[in-house]
């Protein structure tokens, strides 16, 4: 009989669709919560990318690819103004 | 002494009492060392990072999406994203547009261009921190190893300090013996003056009390010398010699 796992502790990729509410609820947010969360996925992603022997390009491209997307999302507002039509 | 007869062989006389009640009995309550230790030594770094794929996708993406839609199929669904974001219009197409594109241009060709030359430079640079690194170690360890060496060498130099012990030894007996002996040759001779002057004592005395008789014989008998006899002895000595001269003329 395989050991039950919580699903407190399944990883994200782990959880099947239809827990996926329940999943979340059950995560950690308080501030504490939420700063170890953004600590852990910061050291997965160096430890991954740029703490290596031959680092490459795709370590600091993809940090900023990240951030021209968030920085267009945050100036669509803006950017709005400049479509040739109106409706879609 | 007599009191505390332990004190030479303090330490063996304490091995020999029995353990006292502690030992043995490991004093928690809490398991130990569950967790994986954290120090050294530290694992190596890993030698690449993790694939990404022109520069922007990470290969897990690709190898999410292989098994149902194959090779092709993550390119797929870039191109419809991509449509689908120009026809809605979420991506729109301005003067940014046009510049991002002349940038991406220039640092594209850049990066390929220049790029082995610069990875090239960083891993020479890498290569010569570690070599640094490695060299401090080997040295530490080469001190450490010819530190053995010496301390073994001076294990083996303790072991002549017996032979050390036992010239000085017979050094010691031999002073001793001089000493002995010179002392028996002095306590001879003093000895030997002691008996010569008892010795030279008895003779003097005995060549004075010899002349003395002697002299006192002479004086006596020389002082009973009368006048009366001398004149008879000298008339008789006369008689002789005109005696011995008639024989001696007879003889001639």
């Amino acid at each position: 009989l395989p050991a039950a796992v919580l699903l407190k502790d399944t990883k994200l990729m782990d959880v099947k669709l239809g827990q996926l509410g329940t999943w979340l609820a059950m995560r950690d947010f308080t501030p504490s919560g939420i700063l170890g969360a953004m600590q852990r996925g910061y050291t997965r992603y160096y430890n991954k990318y740029i703490n290596v022997r031959k680092g490459g390009l795709g370590g600091i491209s993809m940090v900023l690819a990240g951030y021209i997307v968030l920085s267009y999302m945050w100036s669509y507002s803006h950017v709005k103004h400049d479509r040739r039509r109106k409706y879609h | 002494r007599a009191l505390c007869p332990l004190v030479p062989s303090a330490p063996a006389a304490l091995r020999a009492l029995p353990p006292p009640v502690a030992v043995g009995v490991l004093h928690t309550t809490r398991p130990l060392h569950t967790t994986q230790q954290s120090l050294a030594p530290v694992p190596p770094l890993p030698e690449k990072g993790g694939e990404v794929r022109h520069g922007l996708i990470p290969e897990e993406f690709f190898q999410f999406l292989y098994p149902k839609t194959g090779v092709t199929g993550p390119y797929m669904l870039g191109t419809g994203l991509l449509l689908y974001l120009l026809s809605k219009e979420i991506y729109v197409i301005n003067h940014e547009t046009a510049a991002a594109a002349c940038i991406l241009t220039v640092i594209v060709y850049g990066i390929k261009k220049f790029g082995p030359g610069v990875a090239a430079f960083a891993d020479k640079l890498n290569e010569e921190k570690i070599a640094s690194a490695l060299a401090m170690k080997n040295e530490a360890i080469q001190t450490l190893q010819t530190a053995i060496e010496d301390e073994k060498k001076e294990q083996w130099r303790a072991e002549g300090s017996n032979y050390l012990f036992d010239a000085k030894r017979n050094n010691i007996a031999m002073l001793l013996e001089t000493n002995y002996r010179e002392r028996l040759l002095m306590v001879y001779n003093e000895v030997k003056k002691r008996l010569d002057y008892q010795v030279a004592m008895q003779n003097l005395k005995r060549q004075k009390e010899q002349d003395h008789m002697i002299q006192w014989v002479e004086k006596n008998v020389v002082q009973s010398i009368t006048p009366q006899q001398q004149k008879e002895s000298i008339a008789k000595c006369i008689l002789d010699l005109k005696a011995l001269s008639k024989s001696a003329h007879a003889a001639v």
